[in-house]
């Protein structure tokens, strides 16, 4: 039983991983503009099929030693990708930024749908399958016939997914840009007084966000093996859900939010249903909603004048 | 002496209402003007439209010898004007010395440490409360931390709306005594928006009235103190 459970705990994780690393984006947009980028889920789904596309290119021009590949797919995805994740701010929000509220959000759903069916038409709308780049990995325990692996992809993305989240963490509170985007968040007009370039800011913001979730679509497409123009959709949503549960807003909550999704999304499938497993990370989203709408680490709205 | 800002004809709205009604205000290097007015006479929205922030409708501030009317905020204040805004609008959730480090975004980052010693010299309460979130201190604090971060970027022109709002006597006192050494010491030009004008006429060179939206009445800090008009108005009550 104890190594059943372990196993979806090493599960869960790697599936947190990707979401905690989607929820980022959508929490310090947030954060900055007070929007949800709705499109951002399609940025996961562009990044992964550029890591996707890159893949095949390296395969196809000879052979690398997987870690050498994944690391240059990686640098290739989070650049193509950041490009995507720039321009459409530049394009769907940044005009209409003095516009009513919900002015951006409605050209963030258009975007998103753009973003689909763009892909759709130019890589058509049949599932993409990947050869494994990479083989094996550790059997931590075994006995009665069940072993309780973790691959070697897993330990990638968890360490990877670390290791960003420790970077990144870094860059918004030690980092002159970080205290500007702290602050931007905080009090734009007052940040453009002390000679912030707010647009820049803003701008950079997206880029970060998608470049990491240009590094989940990499994972994604490592760890299924097949990703269509769809994808983006449903682990959007999740990660958005990761993003309320942990505090919309809050850095770390998305860490955290992202890790419980993925936790409770694999212990539901072992334990319960796997085809309602859906249904379990969005009653979550309802719950949270309901119950605790800051989120868990969020901070209420209220603030000291 | 020479002119550092000279506003001409300036207008401006928010939304429907007209805040200003073609302002003309002129600041020469070294001096200390002050603007005083009632609550709403359009004060604060002069020194954010002097930055850009709501743009003129009419007329044209000219700092330095330069047409800045249509420049972006964050390019004028790179002119080297910097505001210690209404409400100081202090980052709340970043710590003193983050609020600082944001004040010297501007500025050459060799110099960061001697201006910071600076700051800590003229507002030692800042030094120890460096590593404290700022929403967490009190009014004086605030103020000084405002005024504080506004000199980081070793400004040629500071801004200053309402310093003593809400203060305790001897802390504006301590306030308008920094004040006056920025502008002795440092050289710093001051644009010192108040309500306190009994104080503010005191240290200015030279003052504005303001009601409205447009200016009535200027004149030397001691013209001006001495007018019966600014007495009747705005000094009732002997600060």
């Amino acid at each position: 039983m104890m190594d059943y459970f372990l196993q979806q705990l090493i599960n869960g994780l790697t599936l947190g991983a990707v979401y905690g690393l989607i929820a980022i984006g959508y929490t310090m947009v947030y954060g900055i503009i007070g929007m949800i980028n709705f499109a951002h889920g399609e940025i996961f789904m562009i990044g992964s099929f550029i890591s996707l596309i890159s893949f095949l290119i390296l395969s196809s021009i000879g052979a690398f030693s997987a870690v050498f590949a994944i690391l240059i797919v990686l640098l290739v995805t989070m650049i193509f990708t950041a490009v995507f994740g720039w321009s459409v701010e530049r394009i769907a929000y940044r005009p209409l930024r003095d516009s009513f509220k919900l002015a951006p959000l409605i050209s963030a759903i258009g975007m998103s749908i753009f973003l689909q069916s763009f892909v759709q038409v130019f890589q058509g709308a049949r599932p993409k399958p990947l050869q494994p780049i990479m083989h094996g990995g550790i059997k931590l325990l075994e006995h009665d016939g069940f072993a309780v692996q973790i691959s070697y992809l897993q330990i990638i993305i968890i360490l990877l997914t670390v290791g960003l989240m420790i970077g990144f963490t870094a860059v918004i509170q030690q980092t002159p840009l970080g205290r500007s985007q702290r602050a931007c968040e905080q009090d734009r007009t007052m940040a453009a007084l002390l000679g912030v370039n707010v647009d820049r800011t803003i701008s950079l913001t997206f880029v970060m966000g998608a470049a990491l979730a240009a590094v989940a679509g990499l994972m994604f497409t490592l760890y299924y093996g097949v990703i269509d123009f769809f994808i983006g959709f449903l682990a959007g949503v999740k990660a958005f859900t990761a993003a309320v549960l942990g505090g919309i807003g809050s850095l770390p909550g998305a860490m955290l939010g992202g890790v419980l999704i993925g936790l409770i999304e694999a212990f539901w499938s072992a334990y319960f249903s796997i085809a309602y497993k859906d249904v379990a990370v969005f009653m979550v989203l309802v719950l949270v909603l309901i119950f605790r709408p800051t989120g868990l680490l969020g901070r209420p709205e209220v603030e000291k004048v | 002496m020479t002119r550092i800002l000279d506003v001409s004809g300036l207008h401006t709205y928010y939304g429907r209402i007209q805040a200003l009604k073609g302002v003309d205000v002129v600041v020469d290097k070294g001096e200390i003007v002050t603007l005083i007015g009632a609550n709403g006479a359009g004060k604060s929205t002069l020194l954010m439209t002097i930055c850009g922030k709501p743009r003129a409708t009419a007329g044209k501030i000219i700092y330095d010898g330069q047409d800045i009317t249509h420049m972006e905020t964050f390019q004028i204040v790179r002119q080297g004007i910097a505001q210690s805004p209404e409400g100081r609008r202090i980052f709340s959730r970043m710590t003193v010395l983050e609020n600082l480090q944001m004040g010297a975004t501007t500025g050459n980052p060799a110099d960061f440490d001697g201006d910071l010693e600076r700051v800590y010299t003229l507002f030692p309460r800042l030094k120890q409360r460096q590593t404290q979130r700022s929403g967490t201190m009190s009014g004086g604090e605030q103020q000084m931390l405002a005024i504080g971060r506004a000199l980081m970027s070793r400004p040629r022109l500071l801004l200053l709306d309402e310093p003593s709002l809400g203060l305790a006597p001897l802390v504006v006192k301590q306030i308008f005594e920094v004040i006056k050494e920025i502008n002795e010491q440092q050289g710093v030009t001051v644009f010192l928006v108040e309500q306190n004008a009994y104080h503010a006429l005191k240290l200015a060179h030279r003052g504005y009235v303001m009601k409205t939206g447009s200016i009535t009445m200027s004149g030397t800090g001691k013209e001006l103190l001495a007018s019966s008009e600014v007495r009747s108005a705005y000094l009732e009550g002997g600060h």
